[in-house]
């Protein structure tokens, strides 16, 4: 288990460093400097400010003093264009919000999905079965950037239960809209995994041996079936994880929440390339944790793995 | 006993007759297609909206470019849809018509989906079927390396492509065109594994066929039915790729547009009461991606071997 691990690792490293070295030649290779404007300024100016920045440097140097603080700090350098803040400041003020609604948002997909997913294949060709599919198609149309309008005009314009955006600290009205937005069509997608991996796992031999030593069907489920049904939904998470972060961008600008998303996307309007690449190489590394997890749990669950 | 003559002389016949009408695999698919109704129907959606999108721009009375600045600021009451001002769906916040311009988002959102699927399907399928035929080490490199992509997330690799490149609808089509194709290289490799130890395949190898035309002349035709299968169900994702990247401003861009784009945009104005700007590229939207699911699933359940 543990040179399993070692060697997941192994590939992840190299993974985060191909992306941090991505975004650094990307935003290297940035026709125009962050400092260009309407108004060209004076170049013994610009000369100072590219200074201060560091981008006089020669390429290697900026490079390698890049990743070192990044790697070595956790320091992903100053903004380019709010003065008094580092790209670290911006990411503590909104990684907590992104966190916070996108921990729940994940909860109550993966709970919310897979009881629905295991009540459609008990009940299979019942109205909730139907139901449940019903629900998994539908959601699967309607991703979160329409999602979020519809919500917002009948809750919040019809009829006026919840408010229109903003994040109050986390208070629960605040996170209703965003954690429903951003859940339900992954919800769907487990929903829709779970029932059919159910289904076939309750079709094979040891599920009719347990029912026919006479456990009670909660039982048969809870002890046999659901470990093994498990293992389609686990490699889903991956994917969804990703989808979610992204969906963040989404949330943060319909129901000014203030996570990180926000951040990303004025960056890009106002082409911060730092904060850009800090935002960045931050999800990147979260994915790919992430990714190691759910490998290492899937390993955990399923003993035909070899480690 | 000789059976009855003339009853064995209508087996013969009835043999005859299935014999010139020999059915292909293909024709067994079509006909399961055609058993299922939602996929039949979602066939005929597509088609519509398709045609819609190529020459619903001739039916249109204004340019889709023309802003009409006597029903600025009133289009809440004046931007209605009507037949009689020739503005169907109405008028979008500028005074631009709303019809020409959906027509126009319609085609740029397929084109989208299509120009991905297609990259995946040259791609991917070419990439899964060399690694999964070669094996060994090749094998083990190349998918590590759709391992290692797949694990960045790209949707916020292509933005700070598309703010330092330029926003432009050849970088989104190159952005869509690098992603979209990991996923069917790893189908194409499983498949190929399955494939390649088939007989058909052996007596290639004997014959001395070079190992690329294999891959292409005996391969990839048998990859085909479960690509196709995939390339529809990417469509949507695809579709829904763009419109997420224009809905933030960073796609398809002014005086173009792209239903990501008009969702956005009649999301902004729904609570001045301007409803028919959201739904209409709504409408089409939901339309043309559940009508590519279905057809998905259809095309699966006609063309994949395992559930007959």
């Amino acid at each position: 288990m543990f040179s399993f691990v070692a060697r997941r690792l192994a590939v992840a490293v190299p993974t985060l460093l191909i992306l941090v070295i991505i975004s650094f030649i990307l935003m290297y290779a940035a026709p125009g400097g962050p400092f260009n404007s309407e108004r060209p300024l004076p170049p013994e100016v610009l000369a100072n400010i590219e200074a201060k920045y560091g981008l006089d440097q020669p390429f290697w140097k900026r490079i390698v003093d890049y990743i070192w603080g990044v790697v070595a700090h956790f320091d992903f350098g100053p903004s380019f264009k709010f003065k008094d803040r580092s790209v670290n400041d911006i990411i503590a003020q909104g990684f907590p919000v992104t966190l916070t609604y996108g921990a729940i948002s994940f909860l109550v997909a993966i709970v919310v999905g897979i009881s629905l997913g295991t009540a459609a294949a008990i009940r299979q060709n019942t109205w909730l079965d139907y139901l449940a599919v019903g629900i998994s198609i539908g959601a699967q149309v309607l991703p979160n950037f329409v999602m979020a309008p519809i919500l917002l005009l009948t809750f919040t314009l019809w009829l006026g239960w919840l408010p229109g955006g903003g994040w109050n600290g986390g208070e629960w009205p605040y996170l209703v809209m965003p954690v429903i937005a951003l859940s339900t069509s992954y919800m769907a997608s487990i929903a829709r995994i779970t029932r059919s991996s159910m289904l076939e796992v309750l079709n094979i031999n040891f599920i009719r041996t347990a029912k026919a030593k006479g456990l009670p069907m909660r039982r048969v489920i809870w002890k046999h079936a659901m470990k093994p049904a498990m293992l389609p939904v686990l490699s889903y998470l991956g994917p969804a994880f990703v989808g979610m972060i992204t969906g963040s961008v989404v949330i943060d600008s319909f129901f000014s929440t203030g996570g990180i998303g926000t951040f990303f996307v004025n960056s890009a309007f106002t082409r911060d390339y730092s904060v850009m690449m800090g935002i960045t190489i931050l999800v990147g590394a979260l994915t790919i944790i992430f990714n190691l997890l759910v490998d290492v749990l899937y390993a955990w669950i399923d003993p035909k793995i070899r480690y | 006993m000789l059976p009855n003559p003339a009853k064995l002389e209508g087996v013969i016949d009835a043999m005859a007759v299935a014999e010139v009408k020999g059915r292909s695999l293909w024709a067994d698919a079509r006909t399961r297609f055609m058993r299922n109704k939602a996929a039949v129907v979602s066939l005929v959606l597509l088609a519509l909206v398709a045609a819609f999108a190529l020459f619903g721009g001739f039916f249109a009375a204004w340019e889709r470019d023309f802003v009409d600045f006597s029903l600025t600021g009133r289009n809440a009451h004046m931007g209605v849809p009507s037949i009689e001002t020739g503005h169907f769906f109405g008028t979008d916040n500028n005074g631009r018509d709303l019809y020409a311009r959906v027509v126009q988002g319609t085609g740029i959102s397929l084109m989208v989906g299509i120009v991905g699927a297609l990259v995946a399907v040259v791609v991917g399928t070419l990439y899964g079927a060399t690694a999964g035929y070669f094996g060994g080490r090749l094998d083990g490199v190349m998918m590590r390396v759709v391992d290692v992509l797949m694990s960045i997330p790209f949707m916020f690799v292509l933005i700070l492509m598309l703010v330092i490149f330029g926003r432009s609808i050849l970088m989104l089509f190159l952005g869509i065109g690098l992603i979209s194709w990991l996923d069917m290289a790893r189908i194409a490799r499983g498949q190929t594994l399955s494939i390649k130890n088939k007989e058909f395949v052996e007596v290639a190898v004997a014959t001395g066929v070079h190992p690329i035309k294999i891959i292409l002349r005996h391969i990839v035709p048998n990859l085909l039915g479960i690509v196709i299968v995939y390339a529809t169900l990417l469509v949507p994702n695809m579709i829904i790729f763009e419109s997420f990247i224009s809905f933030l401003g960073l796609g398809v861009q002014e005086p173009n547009t792209s239903l990501g784009a008009l969702i956005n945009e009649g999301a902004g104005t729904m609570q001045y009461g301007t409803l028919w700007q959201i739904a209409f590229p709504l409408f089409f939207f939901v339309v043309t991606i559940f009508a590519f699911f279905f057809v998905g699933d259809g095309l699966r359940d006609a063309l994949d071997p395992k559930d007959r």
